[in-house]
């Protein structure tokens, strides 16, 4: 297949030339996805740390329910809330279907379980590690938690680089809520899908390896960061 | 008071105010003048779309935001009123939503053709046939592989209508040489490809189609392969929130000379790909 | 009493004796087991408390237990007269076999702990800076804690026990394969701890270290105090502890049941 070398040679064209539409799909992108994923990383570090540091019962159960909540399919998001959002729905009177809005809001739906579900295991672990010394030191409940959030920051900062991962490759919640309009909510993947529907697969293609090229200097910042602090205060 | 570390203050205050800021910035967004059109695959396919509105945006200031979905999915988002207007190519359906009040009236806006497409092989020899009904039996006989939409779209009924025409329930066959993708007009046009099965296209996402292979039209030209495309106000009768004024407006340009001759002027590879036919224009 | 470190305590209760520590008929189980089974003990002020035992006679337990980190399944532990343990810990100080310390610097180790307690900034700091000279860390204030080498951990981890001022000190096999050199910062700190009224338990395997700390020494086997002598009359007896051990039946570590 020809496609193969056609779409390299077009995301390289893409990039160079800077062309103005497919910076705002960019920016979109990012902008949905960061967002959604720091909407879900307050929500997600809540529930992650009480249950990896409460015992009561039905832990165990809401331990499963979350970890199977991280394979919620992003068509069946984005179908609850489209139909919350929509003009029929409860939330109609928001007007936020159509919008970037509507599209955070279910990327965050997508994104929470996978944040509450892996920080719950790294702060469940460290705090196996802290716990007699916290209760040695006397160190009240509310410190304890910031300790254990602050001493993990490295490894949260993985997690919610597996959030922003979801995130910004799905494609399923984003069209349904978002509707891929031009301008206003067509992001990478929306955008990806509908070339691919034309049948320019090259183009699709070349959109597809921006988005790796995105994610990849997503991470790369994200590693620099981390090894820069092990080699400071961390370790 | 405690002295908490400091990071930890920080932390939380640009986590808040990016947070803040985010759900601001997407409420603001809803004060623009914007309508939004629910309207096909196929038409958003074709191109149509993005030759034409930016003209009426320039000329008016008003953005259409298009939404391309399936015709039974926008006939359905429009009731729930998630849409000012709708675009689409089923007009059995479309006038029963206006009969409903769902919608205020039903323009007729342009039309193009249905084409049967398949490889150049063309295992039923179905190439060149006049009648659409008579093609499909064909097909149906030696069981050629066939791709339908299945998604309720304007494309799928029509193709419904003509299996009622060949006298074929192909629906007995689903799984077999029948097979329903339950995609978009160009998702089901690759499909259709990678299996090298036939199926049935409009002709505008046909023309802008950019992965046919060795892939041609076998069968054009039978009236009953005409498509028709028609425009509807969402009723604000029932969906107050409806933009009636600003899309009128839209109907009343795309309607008019000037709508009508960027339509007629749209082409792709010299060929038109819809042909305006609204009674005023 | 040396004035250098003494704080102005501001606890709540400070007016309630710790001492005498009383254990009466302590148990502990985990299922079938009975790791502490049946300790009486008490314990004075002044003295520097041994407890030594062969692996598995419930050693860390009963530190675990008397600290409050863990609760007894049977009998009592009396800190004085200080009707709670969550009281009396907070006037206590437990350093582990393997320190535990927080992903940060040295320095931020022990403002940690300092912020739970309610000193102004400068005391703070004023004590931060004392402690780290006297356990030899100064220059090593600001370095990650976790990448230092296990006996320079272990000194930071005393160095957060004792810049507390706690009362009572214990400690659980604290210099467990660790340099001689920081064996040596260590005992000397303990000893320091020691001349400023801190009450040490130390739970050790160490005969050596025994006999260069101990006022008193508790034997334990399979969960049940079989000595409880000073130090002084043991090793006069024998040379060493477990010369007595013979008449007293207590085995080496190494001889399994006696």
């Amino acid at each position: 297949m020809q496609d193969f070398g056609q779409a390299f040679t077009l995301a390289f064209q893409l990039i160079v030339s800077a062309d103005p539409t497919l910076s705002e799909i960019i920016l979109l992108s990012l902008r949905v996805s960061l967002s959604a994923v720091t909407i879900a990383s307050v929500i997600g570090l809540s529930i992650g740390a009480t249950v990896g540091i409460l015992r009561f019962p039905g832990r165990g159960a809401l331990i499963v329910f979350l970890n199977a909540l991280m394979g919620l399919p992003p068509v069946v998001v984005g179908l609850l809330v489209y139909m919350t959002l929509s003009h029929a729905g409860p939330l109609g009177w928001l007007h936020l279907l159509y919008s970037p809005t509507a599209m955070i809001v279910a990327q965050t739906i997508l994104v929470t379980p996978i944040i509450a579900s892996l920080s719950r295991q790294v702060i469940e672990d460290l705090y196996r590690e802290y716990r007699e010394q916290f209760l040695s030191l006397g160190v009240p409940p509310k410190t304890a938690v910031a300790a254990l959030l602050w001493d993990a920051r490295y490894s949260l900062l993985t997690v919610a680089l597996a959030g922003f991962g979801r995130a910004v490759a799905e494609v399923g919640a984003v069209i349904i809520v978002g509707g891929n309009i031009k301008h206003v909510t067509r992001v990478m993947t929306t955008a990806i899908a509908l070339e691919t529907s034309k049948g320019d697969l090259a183009l699709a293609l070349a959109l597809g390896l921006i988005l790796i090229l995105i994610a990849l200097s997503v991470n790369t910042t994200v590693s620099l960061l981390r090894l820069s602090a092990s080699n400071s205060a961390y370790a | 008071m405690r002295h908490y570390p400091t990071p930890r203050l920080w932390c939380v205050r640009i986590v808040l105010s990016l947070t803040l800021g985010l759900l601001l910035s997407g409420i603001s967004q809803a004060e623009e003048r914007f309508i939004i059109l629910q309207s096909t695959t196929s038409t958003q396919n074709s191109g149509l779309f993005d030759a034409i509105l930016p003209r009426f945006q320039t000329q008016t200031g008003i953005e259409v935001r298009v939404v391309a979905v399936g015709t039974g999915q926008a006939l359905k988002n429009a009731r729930n009123g998630d849409g000012d207007l709708l675009l689409v190519h089923a007009k059995p359906e479309e006038e029963a939503f206006v009969a409903e009040g769902w919608g205020v009236k039903r323009y007729d806006v342009m039309s193009n053709d249905f084409v049967i497409v398949g490889s150049a092989d063309d295992p039923a020899g179905i190439a060149g046939m006049q009648e659409a009904g008579a093609v499909l039996r064909k097909i149906a006989q030696i069981q050629g592989a066939f791709i339908s939409r299945g998604d309720e779209s304007g494309t799928h009924k029509k193709e419904r209508a003509l299996w009622k025409i060949a006298a074929v329930d192909p629906l007995k066959a689903s799984g077999t040489w029948y097979r329903e993708a339950g995609a978009g007009m160009g998702a089901t046009l690759n499909t259709a490809v990678g299996m090298r099965a036939y199926t049935l296209t409009d002709r505008g996402t046909w023309l802008s189609f950019r992965n046919k292979a060795d892939y041609t039209i076998l069968v054009e030209g039978d009236p009953k392969l005409f498509n028709q495309y028609g425009v509807i106000l969402v009723n604000p009768a029932k969906h107050p929130h409806v933009k009636a004024d600003l899309g009128q407006q839209f109907i009343d340009w795309l309607v008019g000379p000037e709508g009508q001759s960027l339509i007629a002027g749209y082409t792709i590879a010299g060929q038109p790909l819809f042909f305006p036919n609204a009674p005023g224009g | 009493m040396p004035s250098d470190l003494r704080p102005e305590r501001v606890l709540t209760d400070a007016a309630q004796p710790l001492f005498p520590l009383n254990v009466h008929q302590l148990v502990y189980t985990a299922g079938t087991q009975r790791l502490i089974d049946g300790i009486d003990l008490a314990l004075e002020q002044d003295s520097r408390t041994i407890i030594m035992g062969p692996n598995g006679a419930g050693k860390s337990l009963l530190l675990r237990l008397l600290h409050g980190l863990l609760t007894p399944t049977e009998g009592e532990i009396r800190w004085g007269e200080t009707p709670r343990m969550d009281q009396a810990r907070q006037r206590q100080a437990l350093v582990f076999q393997r320190p535990v310390l927080l992903r940060r610097s040295v320095g931020a180790n022990l403002r940690f702990a300092l912020k739970l307690r309610r000193y102004t900034r400068a005391e703070r700091e004023e004590r931060l800076r004392h402690i780290l000279e006297l356990a030899n860390l100064s220059h090593l204030v600001d370095r990650p804690a976790r990448v230092l080498s296990q006996g320079e951990q272990q000194r930071v981890a005393i160095a957060r026990a004792l810049v507390l001022e706690p009362e009572v000190l214990l400690l659980d096999e604290p210099t467990v394969s660790l340099d001689p050199a920081s064996v040596e910062v260590i005992e000397e700190l303990i000893l320091a701890a020691h001349r400023r009224g801190t009450k040490i338990i130390l739970v050790t395997h160490d005969r050596g270290q025994a006999r260069r700390l101990a006022d008193e020494i508790v034997f334990l086997e399979q969960g049940r105090i079989v000595e409880h002598s000073p130090a002084l009359q043991l090793f006069q007896q024998a040379g060493q502890p477990q010369g007595v051990a013979p008449t007293k039946h207590i085995p080496s570590p190494l001889e399994g049941e006696g």
